[in-house]
């Protein structure tokens, strides 16, 4: 006789299903976790020949589409760090966890790595929202974060290491070079959270001391996709054209991109700077929306350096033909080398204190150019504007000849004008006062 | 004049886009008292599939008209989804609202995850599961003692089955490598482009234009509306979904058969969300979340127009939509320059996220005052 699923069968047999897709995630050919052994003993950051190291991104939720690939710069350091002997004759080994685009999370992860798997340092986080929730807990535990992605500064810890851009890595050589080519009046447009705030209430501090205008700003919510409103006021702001300086973040710059195509609005009456979109982001958003408008970024994959070209190469061979690099990954990868060279430096990975002071003076031939560990904890790094070409690449238009040195404390905001950082000093300290 | 002009049709642009995403959720929501979580999933999916259909046609004649065989395909996968979702999950769980809720979530986060991981090793790994383990199951199932085998299927077959899948996909992923186990999304968004006559706009008045693809969303938001009014009142299958919707007892007893009827009203109205997704994948991005930037939403224009009504929620996107505009583009700002004040208050809200706020702010507000919202159904017919 023939009997229909029942309701118990079908729980039985879902709980079997999703049982089997889990095992299968975890075994898939993707790098996999390696789980730390409870049993480790408790000095275990170094034991036997591996040093222990932990990665900390998103592999899930809204942030995993920018994190994962950062995820893979940082495996793929690890790797030929390995091939090549490794740190101190030890191997490297990382302990991959998932902050799952959450903040509280991040904060359970990172105690977990440290407190438990006690690893030498982590790698880690993408979104200001990420590392101001951890940032405590690095301190208390007075552990080391390296910090792969451009922010909006106005911050200087002891216990991170910043590989990423600040603002005057970034932001404010973009906007000296729009002034001077493209127009005085801005209109700003970005997601609404920490970083486009941040990052606008430095542009229009900019823009004032430099005799551009900003002439509107708007804010859209972090994934919202109905920017009919945006575009009218900018139309109503801007009615014979202008620059736009946009921060908007994620899906919001494909809807964004697409609808300012339709509105008329092509880049050479409306010009826009990104510093949110890289070579990943071009793919999703499409090159038609995208080309001719501008991005400004430390590292293009079209950096015509030896090596450069060496690590494109080397991230295509292990991770498919099809795939890009982009700034965040360059600078994951170059922090994974510049902690290798500290750790080497200090003759330790176990005390903290020794590889900080050793890490401050590093360079490391990168693919964006030689770049240093200044003593703010900051890395001076290249600037370069890129305009986006057909096949979905950047045509570098603008690269500074010297590495930029960075000031994590804004020069252009009241709040923080003649601060600075510097770590080596105790008397100065995170933040204190140029003379 | 073209400030008017611009007013207007921002508006409708908006509330065509939220009309056209919800009324699969209204007919599914109105019709069956059904709260499906994964109304945006669908129209995800109906976002995606438009990508694979875009890229099906490139480089031959039709490419620029791709977007046609896109709306009947998006029609017909997300339909056929949305009959899996129907068979599999929703059905045995009808007159449960809250358990229909968290289940058609889960369903939501599922297919999430489905087109982030999904890839040949993934297909071929469930595949050979359900191959094994329901074949087993139909093959068993034909002898006289099954009973007696049941226990013995779900708990032997199922982790051998499970087993066997899974050592034999990852057995292909060793082999084959990258071809595949890569995903065939990713997570990263893809790129779906509007076809070449869709870019671009009609240009009105000094230098404002009427995209093209609005003027696209909304004609086919009437299309939609006018085909959905047609198929329920005029075929003899919407008049039985309506029966149903009205006596479902008594519907029965007069022979329609309600569990076609209500597996017919989800397929439609999963269909329709993919229609949705083929035109949000038009103005906006395609990637796992593309969804639940819609959902909520959605179920506005859903519960502000008042449940089982087309009507409603036709009025209720409208009205949305034209708030929305109103408020984000600050055009009542100016109007009320007399008070300084006032002009400063509107302001403050004249940004695409604070207009959110104030939007929502609004409908909490109207629903103090009908709760059952602008057209809520009458008689004694709404506890059935």
């Amino acid at each position: 006789m023939t009997k229909q699923f029942g309701r118990r069968e079908f729980i039985i047999l879902s709980s079997t299903a999703a049982g089997s897709v889990f095992l299968k995630a975890c075994s898939g050919s993707t790098p996999t976790a390696t789980t730390a052994s409870p049993e480790a003993s408790p000095a275990a950051a170094t034991s036997g020949d591996v040093i222990k190291v932990g990665i900390l991104h998103s592999l899930s939720g809204t942030m995993a589409i920018s994190e994962k690939s950062v995820v893979d710069a940082e495996q793929l350091a690890i790797e030929e760090i390995n091939n090549a002997g490794g740190v101190l004759g030890k191997k490297i080994d990382p302990i991959v966890e998932d902050g799952a685009s959450d903040w509280p999370t991040f904060n359970e992860k990172a105690k977990k790595l440290i407190d438990q798997d006690k690893v030498a340092t982590i790698f880690g986080c993408w979104t200001s929202a990420s590392r101001k929730a951890v940032l405590p807990t690095f301190e208390s535990k007075n552990h080391m974060l390296w910090y792969p992605v451009q922010y909006e500064g106005q911050e200087c810890s002891k216990n991170i290491f910043y590989t990423g851009a600040a603002p005057n890595q970034q932001i404010e050589p973009s906007v000296e070079w729009l002034l001077k080519n493209k127009g005085k009046e801005f209109f700003l447009v970005g997601s609404d959270y920490v970083f486009p705030r941040t990052a606008n209430t430095i542009i229009k501090a900019q823009l004032e001391a430099l005799g551009g205008k900003t002439v509107g700003e708007d804010y859209i919510p972090l994934g919202g996709t109905e920017v009919t409103p945006i575009i009218s006021k900018i139309k109503t702001a801007l009615p014979n054209g202008g620059v736009i300086y946009n921060t908007l973040n994620g899906d919001s710059n494909v809807a964004f991109f697409k609808q300012l195509q339709g509105a008329g609005m092509g880049p050479d009456k409306y010009p826009s700077m990104s510093v949110s979109i890289a070579e990943e982001e071009v793919k999703a958003i499409g090159v038609e929306y995208l080309k001719g408008h501008y991005a400004a970024w430390n590292y293009f994959q079209t950096v015509d350096t030896p090596k450069s070209k060496a690590f494109v190469e080397a991230f295509k061979k292990k991770y498919g033909e099809d795939r890009v690099v982009n700034d965040p990954m360059e600078a994951a990868y170059i922090m994974v080398y510049l902690w290798k060279q500290a750790v080497e430096k200090a003759g330790t990975a176990d005390d903290l204190e020794k590889v900080r002071a050793a890490a401050i003076g590093q360079t490391f031939d990168a693919p964006e150019g030689m770049v240093t560990m200044q003593p703010n904890h900051h890395i001076s790094k290249f600037v370069r504007i890129g305009e986006v070409r057909d096949d979905g690449l950047f045509e570098i238009i603008f690269s500074t000849k010297e590495a930029v040195k960075p000031l994590p404390w804004n020069q252009y905001v009241a709040d923080t004008k003649g601060y600075g950082c510097d770590w080596t000093d105790p008397a100065k300290g995170g933040k204190y006062k140029m003379t | 004049m073209t400030q008017l002009l611009e007013a207007i049709f921002g508006g409708l642009s908006i509330g065509s886009v939220l009309l056209l995403a919800a009324l699969g959720l209204a007919i599914v929501f109105g019709l069956m008292g059904v709260i499906n979580m994964a109304h945006g999933e669908l129209m995800m999916l109906g976002a995606y599939t438009t990508f694979v259909v875009q890229n099906a046609f490139k480089g031959t004649p039709l490419a620029d008209f791709y977007i046609f065989f896109a709306l009947i395909a998006a029609f017909l996968v997300t339909a056929l989804v949305g009959l899996l979702l129907e068979r599999g999950v929703i059905r045995y769980l009808y007159g449960r609202p809250l358990e229909t809720l968290l289940a058609t979530w889960g369903v939501s986060l599922i297919l999430q995850q489905f087109v982030r991981t999904v890839s040949w090793q993934f297909v071929f790994g469930v595949g050979l599961f359900c191959l094994l383990f329901f074949g087993a199951w139909w093959f068993l199932a034909r002898r006289p003692d099954f009973e007696r085998l049941r226990g013995w299927v779900l708990w032997v077959m199922g982790p051998l089955s499970a087993a066997i899948a899974l050592v034999s996909s990852s057995l292909l992923g060793n082999t084959f490598k990258l071809t595949v186990t890569k995903p065939w999304f990713g997570t990263q968004g893809v790129d779906v482009t509007a076809p070449r006559w869709l870019r671009g706009g009609l240009p009105i008045g000094t230098g404002y234009q009427l995209p093209y693809t609005r003027l696209f969303i909304i004609a086919l938001t009437i299309v939609c509306v006018l085909g959905i009014y047609w198929f329920l009142n005029k075929t003899p299958w919407g008049l039985r979904i309506r029966a149903v919707t009205q006596n479902r007892n008594m519907s029965s007893c007069l022979g329609i058969p309600t569990r076609t009827v209500d597996a017919l009203t989800f397929a439609i109205g999963s269909g329709l969300a993919g229609v949705a997704g083929v035109a949000v994948g038009l103005l906006g991005s395609v990637s796992p979340n593309t969804g639940q930037a819609y959902i909520v939403d959605t179920f506005m224009v859903v519960v502000v127009g008042g449940v089982g009504k087309l009507v409603g929620s036709i009025v209720a996107a409208g009205a949305i939509g034209t708030v929305s505009y109103i408020i984000g583009s600050n055009a009542l700002g100016p109007l009320v320059s007399f008070s300084p004040a006032l002009t400063s208050f509107f302001e403050f809200f004249a940004s695409a996220s604070m207009a959110k706020v104030m939007v929502f702010a609004l409908i909490i507000v109207f629903l103090q005052f009908r709760p059952a919202g602008l057209f809520p159904q009458k008689g004694r017919t709404v506890d059935a």
